[in-house]
């Protein structure tokens, strides 16, 4: 550890003296971040980040308004990547064609032939790049001057500053335990529906979907033209939610079952080979379909990751699915410069069933940007406070529904957080992970309920307790669905639960991919353990001294 | 002291849901003392749940009792800490050998074994351990813990006990009676109590000033990150290449180290955000420590706000103008001597001083001739403030 210069000390005393000139002042703390910088790579004008139809449209937009655009996506993600379930839980149901990253990106460019428009316009287009972070100056990260992105391909890390940014990171699933829902064949609907037409890696022959949502419908019907067999529909709610969706499937021949559950889905290392749908109030109403996959299509999520970790206001909308940025129409968040289109910022059904809305809200966030860019309206930026929020419950009922039929199925080996093996039973509980005494009477007398007793529930500090969410996938499988546990077993409102923090980095990334990262000098030079501060760790004074 | 029991009120009432706070209230109510513990959030959402876990501070008057208390905190608590003995500081060149030295010298000094181990050795205790390691040392005494564990352990343990926890309560004034505090504000009432006891972590030195003098403390803010799991090592608790950090008893590696943030005193709970661009650079030199985990993922970072004293040590004393009320701040080394700085704190409220280690050098009084502006001329600033450079492209 290096001495600060300035601070000095007699006999290992501490005394700060007061007669320093105030020249010293001009010493800052070289162990503080005060005057380090970052090495940044690169710099874009304009960064989008998801290509989609909402981030796709926001760059053409962008360069027909004179702006320089870098559109990163993470798209094709590796194997090993999506083995994990990451970015969406995908069941293992990628087929082997996946491994072959080049031809699956010549594939994902096909596949929406708005691609093609973006690299005759000139789009800096990156693929197979993720953002992992987003950073801006701020209290407590004031030594960022700049905005930047933290991107990485896997196997590097590094950071791009951008003047503005336009999100258009869609959505994610939200999952949902079952006994048997851990083996391979049991998938979220946009991973299934990512592998059916962007990838077409889509390897599972007779699917049962669980949901009648506008997602749960579009993507059966989408199978059943790539030449798939939906063997049924699963709600359990009393009707299906997209009504005229799930009359088309079924005067199709698709068996719809409402007020019903998956028990459960059997199969063994080969896989799945069938799942058992059980009437919910009536256990004894159960019936075997043999399918090779589960679909997933009970809910759905603007994946708010990176505008969380960005500092974007966050609020809970009930109308929108869930927790999305607040935005105002043109897609400015909280955070100057920083715009959110498409998915991202809620799911409705129309959304769901038209790419076009999610467009056009890119094409307004790029028009915004441009207008902000050209005015630099970074100083001045006034928070959006445009965002509908209804106390209403009515929109998320549908999440509590599948919540207590959860709980209905259940057994104590159904892990809701696959990760760490936590249970629903774990969760009420709040039981200690299962590598700690889980059966001391002080443990046991806790609970979800005295928890609530001694103030709002709060599902980080239940996480913290339990470890449900704190897994290698992100908490992507699970998140959501604790929080509707935790609010159907505690009658709270799914509004009063705060939205656990999302960390950065967004995506689960090899330490190897750092181990090569340049480091700005001025950072590397004044690296120390802890504050630097000499007399911290010195021994008591001797007596002599005092 | 009297122990009774009134809703709005207590005999002692603690500031502040830390481990600090909590395990002094703690050992209050282990006395029969009808103690309350007033926090603004949820236990241990400040520093308390957000750091190391490290408890190997051989330089502290504390540390002697700390090392006594630590194997027993779990049953005495009757929940779990997670806390695991011994510590290794590894080195990966000469330098960082030598640099090892005056914590291996103070171990020693203050009568507690420490060894100097080679690079063998050191692979064995810790197989993730780089083939270009040099050596490093070893330490029986130290250790680590769980922090979010053990912090819902004092809480509980309060609770169990008969102390109550109020939480989402801010404390926002206090009443007095010539030199003594009769009560306590805050946004759910006054709260009546004979004795207080602060230990609001950033937030003392505001606190502190309500009541005429003032704990001289500056906050700043450190980051931290966290892997996937693996298989455990013989040793979880391993600090080097300027690194501090452990091995959960999950199996993540969790760690930190490198430049804190100065943030402004005026508002010590901001600057909360969790994530930093600072996770690339710990993540680099833990690659560098541990590279044969490369393919082990780096899965959250977090930051945590602590506050330091002028000279970085602690202050645990009475108030000179509040003769009733007990300061705590351990200066950002807090959470390992907890199970000690909670007893120490608890004598001073009962017997008006510690029984079991000598607290002179954590004294107030030392501030006594400190300049008004001292962290500037410490150069404890925030990077330039707001000037908004964030617009400049
Ligand atoms: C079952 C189903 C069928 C559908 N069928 C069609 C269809 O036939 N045609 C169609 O156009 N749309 C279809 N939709 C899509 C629907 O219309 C969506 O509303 C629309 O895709 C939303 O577009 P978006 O750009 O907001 O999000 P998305 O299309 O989801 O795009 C978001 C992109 O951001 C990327 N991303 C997210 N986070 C990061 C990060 N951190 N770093 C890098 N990249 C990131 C994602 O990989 C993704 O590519 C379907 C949807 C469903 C559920
Ligand atoms: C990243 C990081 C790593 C660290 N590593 C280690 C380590 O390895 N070993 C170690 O020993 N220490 C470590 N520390 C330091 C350690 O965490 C702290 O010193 C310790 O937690 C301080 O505890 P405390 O109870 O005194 O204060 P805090 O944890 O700050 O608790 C104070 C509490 O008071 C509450 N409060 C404040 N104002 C009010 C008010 N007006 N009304 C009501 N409540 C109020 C706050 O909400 C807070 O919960 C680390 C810290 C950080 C940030």
């Amino acid at each position: 550890m290096k001495d600060q210069g300035y601070y000095r000390k007699e006999h290992g005393a501490c005394s700060v003296q007061k007669t320093w000139s105030l020249q010293l002042v001009t010493l800052a703390d070289t162990r503080s971040t005060y005057g380090k910088s970052l090495e940044i790579r690169e710099h874009a004008q304009l960064l989008v980040v998801g290509a989609g139809p909402a981030g796709l449209a926001a760059a053409l937009e962008a360069v027909r308004r004179g702006l320089r655009v870098v559109l990163v996506d993470e798209h094709p993600v590796d194997y090993a990547t999506m083995a994990t379930d990451v970015p969406f839980h995908f069941g293992q149901r990628m087929s082997g064609a996946v491994r072959n990253r080049g031809r699956m990106l010549e594939r994902i460019v096909e596949a929406d032939s708005q691609f093609a428009q973006a690299f005759e316009a000139g789009i800096d287009i990156r693929l197979g790049i993720a953002a992992w972070g987003l950073f801006t100056h701020e209290a407590g990260l004031r030594w960022v001057r700049t905005r930047i992105a933290g991107l990485t391909n896997g196997e590097e890390v590094w950071f791009l500053q951008y003047d503005a940014a336009i999100l258009a990171t869609g959505r994610r699933d939200v999952g949902l335990a079952f006994p048997g829902w851990n083996l391979p064949g049991v998938m979220g609907v946009t991973a299934a529906d990512t592998l059916l037409r962007r990838y077409d890696a889509l390897e599972a022959r007779d699917l049962l979907v669980v949901g009648s949502g506008a997602e749960a419908t579009a993507f059966a019907m989408q199978a059943q033209k790539s030449s798939r067999l939906i063997v049924a529909l699963v709600e359990a709610g009393d009707t299906t939610v997209d009504q005229n969706g799930s009359q088309r499937l079924a005067a199709a021949g698709v068996p719809i079952f409402t007020k019903s559950m998956i028990a459960s889905a059997n199969g063994g290392t080969e896989g799945l080979q069938s799942a058992t749908i059980v009437a919910l109030g009536n256990s004894s109403e159960k019936r075997s379909v043999a399918c090779d996959t589960v679909v997933l299509a009970s809910g759905v999520t603007s994946a708010i990751e990176l505008l969380d970790v960005a500092g974007a206001k966050i609020v809970f909308c009930p109308e929108r699915g869930g927790h999305v940025p607040a935005t105002d129409a043109e897609g400015r968040t909280s955070v100057p410069m920083l715009f959110a289109a498409g998915d991202c910022t809620g799911i409705t059904p129309d959304k769901s069933r038209d790419p076009q809305v999610a467009a056009d809200e890119g094409c307004r966030a790029a028009s915004a940007a441009a207008a902000a860019l050209s005015i630099n309206a970074g100083r001045n930026w006034s928070v959006p406070t445009a965002t509908p929020s209804t106390t209403s419950e009515i929109a998320l009922a549908d999440r509590i529904a599948w919540a207590n039929a959860q709980l209905a199925v259940a057994d104590q080996g159904t892990h809701v957080c696959q990760c760490e093996e936590v249970s629903a039973t774990d969760l009420i509980g709040v039981r200690p992970p299962r590598y700690l005494e889980r059966n001391q009477p002080a443990t046991c007398a806790r609970s979800l309920a005295t928890l609530a007793a001694d103030g709002p529930i709060n599902q980080d500090q239940i996480k913290r307790l339990t470890r449900a969410g704190m897994g290698v996938c992100q908490g992507r499988r699970c998140r959501e669905q604790i929080g509707a546990i935790l609010a159907a077993v505690t009658r709270t409102p799914l509004t009063e639960i705060p939205l656990p923090t999302y960390r950065a980095p967004v995506r689960p990334l090899p330490l190897s991919a750092f181990a090569a990262t340049e480091e700005a000098a001025v950072l590397a030079e004044n690296w120390d353990v802890w504050f630097g501060i000499e007399s911290q760790f010195e021994e008591p004074l001797p007596k002599r001294f005092r | 002291m009297n122990v009774r029991q009134s809703t709005n009120g207590a005999s002692v009432i603690v500031v502040g849901g830390g481990v600090t706070g909590l395990s002094t209230a703690w050992w209050l109510a282990r006395s029969g003392i009808d103690v309350m513990v007033i926090e603004k959030g949820i236990v241990g959402w400040g520093a308390s749940g957000r750091n190391g876990g490290g408890a190997t501070h051989q330089h502290s008057p504390l540390f002697a009792e700390e090392q006594q208390l630590w194997p027993q905190m779990e049953e005495l608590l009757g929940y779990p800490t997670e806390y695991r003995p011994k510590r290794v500081r590894l080195a990966i060149s000469e330098q960082q050998m030598q640099e090892a030295k005056p914590g291996f010298d103070r171990m020693l000094r203050q009568g507690f074994p420490a060894e100097w181990l080679d690079a063998k050795q050191i692979r064995d205790l810790v197989p993730l351990a780089a083939e270009h390691v040099v050596g490093g040392v070893y330490f029986e005494r130290g250790g680590h813990a769980n922090p979010q564990r053990t912090v819902q352990a004092y809480a509980w343990a309060v609770q169990d006990l008969g102390g109550r926890i109020l939480q989402h309560t801010r404390v926002m004034g206090f009443e007095r009676r010539a030199d003594s505090v009769t009560a306590v504000r805050t946004t759910a009432g006054d709260f009546s109590c004979d004795q207080l006891v602060v230990a609001a972590g950033p937030q003392t030195g505001l606190l502190s000033r309500l009541l005429g003098t003032e704990v001289p403390v500056a906050p700043a803010r450190a980051d931290m990150i966290v892997t996937e799991p693996l298989p455990l090592m013989p040793i979880g608790g391993v600090d080097g290449n300027s690194l501090y950090g452990r091995q959960t008893l999950r199996g993540n590696l969790a760690y930190g180290g490198g430049p804190h943030e100065w943030l402004r005193v005026s508002n010590s709970s901001e600057g909360q955000r969790p994530s930093s661009p600072l996770a690339l650079n710990i993540a680099k030199r833990l690659s560098e420590i541990f590279p044969k985990a490369r393919h082990i993922r780096i899965i959250r970072s977090w930051a945590g706000i602590v506050e330091n004293t002028p000279d970085g040590r602690p202050v645990i004393d009475r108030l000179p103008t509040a003769i009733n009320a007990v300061f705590a701040t351990m200066s950002s080394v807090g959470f390992g001597l907890s199970p000690a700085s909670g007893r120490a704190i608890c004598e001073l409220v009962m017997q008006g001083k510690c029984s079991f280690a000598d607290l002179s050098d954590f004294r107030l009084s030392r501030f006594g001739n400190l300049s008004p502006s001292w962290r500037e001329e410490l150069g404890w600033i925030p990077p330039e403030s707001e000037g908004n450079h964030a617009s400049a492209a």
